[in-house]
């Protein structure tokens, strides 16, 4: 009852799951154009490529894609050899358990009439799938530790899935040493599949035959057995129980683990350990069918079918609709393996301003949740912003992308989609901003006086060593007169606000918020023209670049 | 003994403007200098220094750090980068603390910066390490009749008392290494200012008029062509000519090229691999007929 719950309800979950998860597909508007394209539009246009593609030749490019890319992972195998191994192992390790075993009731009994699953090969097979897995494990984590290069922190759902997964593995490989074990277990079958009398010669002669043999561990039935009892327990076990049960030497990992559990046998059989290991099995595999479709595993699902969709699309060729649907499963195809951030241009930036959104395994989740309308914080649609506008737009996250994802059009279509919201390119955000606000326009003509000293700004100021040559200027107005940018303008002051060499007073004067507001900041070409011609040594380009960073910062802070 | 140095492209050469890797490459091997590629080199720092000074010396630092594990010194084809590094070096020497802070960031991934290399620019190698009288003896199709506007770049000239590239105020490397092939280097009154490109984006306007306002200058100082040695300003010079035609409505005759096109040329190296585009059909007309 509780079980045929458990199940209907993680399954019931799992496909509400899938149908959110495949519905975002044809509801995330990715690239700004994407807006055209309504949901169901865009779901015919899918179910219509779809059905063209396997009616006409591509339909070979897909077999061949999903031979070489989905079951061989071509890609991995071009990106290194362990890890092409140990995701092999993994993947099919996995696949083939689930459905040998987990399924065995739909697939293995049909395929094989005389399926039990303590028989040759399935016994075997289920702890060899089981190494796999494991070794698998055991590989990704080896290169995760030995890596060199910072890899970017598992995401907490993909950490919960990792960890369901490994006490799925764990509890099952424990569940079967502990029914190798069993005495109970073992009296259960003998009752109902045997006609033997408690206490007989026959029931002892079988019990020492599978305490020798198949691992149970008795409390009244020890060794050393005499040859002939032995011999009569292996005529009643051909009889009775040969059909259906391989030596569990076979189940080499479970065997193993029994063997080492020996001397606490007796205890966990009474307190029928094995019953709590099975239902821990299956919960957790419930609750990994239910958790699947949104934790990393969902890859498995999107990643062959992103590799399938781009094989046979391209932009031109695809219509809006499509293509506008690929970008968005695209966004899902990410396995977060890292290689992106491993080899970011900007990473190393980190050190100096932590924020992970530059990084783009990182940036790919936000970009995610900002798409699925989740309500951001201010806070956090800054550091989505920053993270963006950091990048360099080098391509190499694209270009070691192993499941080959258009990492570069992502970010474009992310800094549209942060600008749409009102946070576009830092510098260009500045401008605008200071420019609704500008300061020198609320003072008009009135006299200012010098506002009181703000340690901060003055320790902030100090600290960028070039700032305080500012000093040193007698307003001989030199940069103002080299600069292009004020001569670019009919009437300068109006457009820029303050001027360099005013600037530069103003910094005498303590006047932070004048200095700080001023437009000139963001249309400083840095062409250094200024500061190279200054009689004095003002580092002039200097002292606006350090104010831009001062600025940028105060910006952050106020909003 | 063959010069090495470490390559530097940064992020913008290989992503947008393949050419002038593909240019500096073919040039430099033909005149045995042997580039050494580092992998691991990460951004320059250039993009930074509006956002957070030490972010951009410490992305600066690490590349240099870099480099002097090989003991190389850096060729920077980008004049941002140059000065960028150059500008991060100057403050590692005389700012303690901000040294402190970035040895530490470097320690974690067992990076020590020194200060024991040098960096070097493009045009700075092949005029000091090369030299002229040898570069000359390379020159196998020399240009006729071809006038250059020779753009230096403020990044590699200015702050002159910190990068130490060139005279600030009259600069000849870039001249004297136009004038070998053949070409004329024309006088125009806005040679060394700003291309606009640091404003793209923030304010593209402005940019564009940076921009238009310099090949217009070009235009009328009658060059024929517009030499570059940056990324930047490259990409500049052939992108703002097409917005300004699709939004403007203006056409602007003044095609731009990199500098190593254009010696690669005179070096009788071919067009595809120089990657040179947009100059292709008109390189005829100025090559020097020679005596049969």
């Amino acid at each position: 009852m509780v079980y045929s719950i458990a199940l209907y309800v993680s399954l019931a979950v799992f496909c509400v799951g899938l149908i959110y998860r495949f519905s975002n597909w044809f509801r995330f508007k990715v690239a700004r154009d994407a807006q055209k394209t309504p949901a169901l539009k865009r779901l015919l246009a899918g179910i219509g490529g779809t059905l063209s593609t396997l009616l006409s030749l591509k339909f070979f490019i897909w077999v061949r894609i999903y031979i070489l890319d989905v079951l061989f992972q071509k890609y991995f195998w071009k990106t290194g050899k362990l890890r092409w191994l140990a995701h092999m192992c993994i993947y099919w390790g996995f696949l083939l358990l689930l459905l040998m075993h987990a399924l065995d009731k739909v697939v293995t009994s049909a395929v094989f009439n005389n399926y039990y699953p303590t028989l040759n090969p399935f016994l075997f097979l289920r702890n060899f799938f089981g190494l796999m897995v494991f070794a698998g494990l055991v590989m990704a984590f080896w290169r995760r530790l030995f890596s060199p290069h910072p890899r970017p922190k598992s995401r907490t759902v993909d950490f919960y899935a990792l960890v369901i997964l490994a006490v799925i593995m764990v509890s099952g490989v424990l569940l079967e040493s502990t029914k190798i074990m069993s005495e109970t277990e073992y009296e259960g079958m003998v009752s109902d599949y045997s006609a033997l009398e408690e206490d007989s010669e026959e029931a002892y002669a079988l019990k020492a035959y599978w305490v020798e043999y198949f691992g149970v561990v008795s409390q009244d039935v020890k060794g050393p057995f005499d040859q002939d009892t032995l011999a009569y327990g292996r005529e009643l076990h051909e009889e009775s129980c040969m059909e259906c049960h391989s030596r569990p030497q076979w189940a080499f990992m479970s065997y193993g683990v029994s063997r080492g559990l020996n001397s606490v046998a007796a205890g966990i059989d009474r307190a029928g350990l094995h019953t709590g290991l099975w239902w821990v099995h299956i919960l957790a595999c419930f609750i990994g069918l239910a958790w699947l479709p949104f934790s990393k595993f969902f890859h498995m699902f999107s990643t062959p079918i992103f590799l399938l969709a781009k094989g046979v699309m391209t932009e031109e060729m695809s219509g809006p609709e499509n293509w506008a649907t690929l970008k968005a499963i695209e966004l899902d195809a990410c396995v977060h393996c890292g290689d992106c951030t491993r080899r970011c241009s900007i990473a190393v930036t980190m050190n100096e301003i932590p924020n992970p959104k530059m990084l783009p395994s990182e940036k790919h989740a936000a970009f995610r949740s900002l798409l699925a309308g989740r309500n951001l914080s201010r806070k956090k649609l800054l550091a989505i912003q920053e993270g963006s506008y950091i990048c360099t737009d080098c391509h190499r996250c694209t270009e070691v992308c192993p499941v080959g994802l258009d990492l570069e059009s992502m970010w474009r279509n992310l800094k549209l989609h942060v600008a749409d919201l009102g946070y576009p390119k830092p510098e260009l955000w500045a401008r605008n901003t200071i420019g609704e606000d500008y300061v020198i326009r609320k003072f008009g003509d009135e006299t200012l006086s010098p506002s009181a000293v703000d340690r901060a700004f003055l320790q902030d100021l100090s600290k960028i060593a070039a700032v305080s040559t500012f000093s040193v200027c007698f307003g001989c107005r030199k940069c103002t007169n080299v600069c292009p940018v004020v001569a670019a303008y009919d009437s300068p002051r109006k457009a820029l606000g303050l001027l360099p060499h005013e600037i530069m007073h103003c910094l005498a004067l303590r006047q932070k918020d004048l200095v700080l507001g001023s437009m000139m900041l963001w249309e400083c070409l840095t062409c250094y023209l200024c500061q190279e011609q200054c009689p004095q040594g003002v580092c002039i380009t200097d002292v606006l670049y350090g104010l831009k960073n001062l600025a940028l910062n105060r910006l952050k802070e106020e909003v | 003994m063959a010069k090495r140095f470490a390559v530097f492209l940064g992020c913008n050469i290989p992503a947008r403007l393949k050419s002038y890797e593909m240019s500096t490459r073919a040039v430099l091997s033909a005149l045995h200098v042997d580039l050494v590629d580092i992998p691991e080199f990460n951004c320059c720092g250039y993009p930074l220094r509006n956002i957070n000074r030490d972010a951009f010396v410490l992305s600066a630092a690490r590349n240099m750090a870099l480099a002097e594990q090989q003991n190389l010194d850096i060729l920077s084809l980008c004049q941002c980068g140059f000065g960028t590094f150059r500008m991060a070096g100057h403050l590692l020497d005389r700012d303690a603390a901000l040294n402190e802070t970035v040895q530490r960031a470097l320690a974690k991934e067992g990076l020590v910066y020194e200060g024991k290399i040098g960096v070097r620019h493009l045009l700075g190698v092949l005029f000091h390490d090369i030299g002229l009288n040898d570069l000359q003896k390379k020159i196998s199709l020399p240009y006729e009749n071809l006038q250059v506007a020779v753009h230096y770049g403020c990044h590699a000239l200015r702050p002159s008392n910190i990068l130490r590239f060139d005279d600030p105020v009259a600069p000849t490397i870039f001249d004297r290494l136009v004038e070998l092939t053949g070409a004329e280097s024309v006088a125009w009154p806005l040679k060394l200012e700003c291309c606009g490109g640091p404003l793209s984006g923030t304010h593209d306007s402005l940019s564009m008029d940076f921009a238009e306002k310099k090949i217009e200058d070009a235009r009328r100082a009658g060059a024929h062509w517009i030499a570059t040695a940056c990324p930047y300003c490259q990409i500049q010079f052939d992108t703002i000519p097409k917005r300004m035609a699709f939004e403007r409505g203006e056409d602007l005759q003044v095609p731009a090229i990199l500098y190593p096109q254009l010696l690669g040329l005179s070096m009788g190296i071919d067009m595809e691999t120089l990657g040179v585009d947009s100059v292709r059909s008109r390189i005829a007309e100025f090559r020097k007929r020679l005596a049969a």
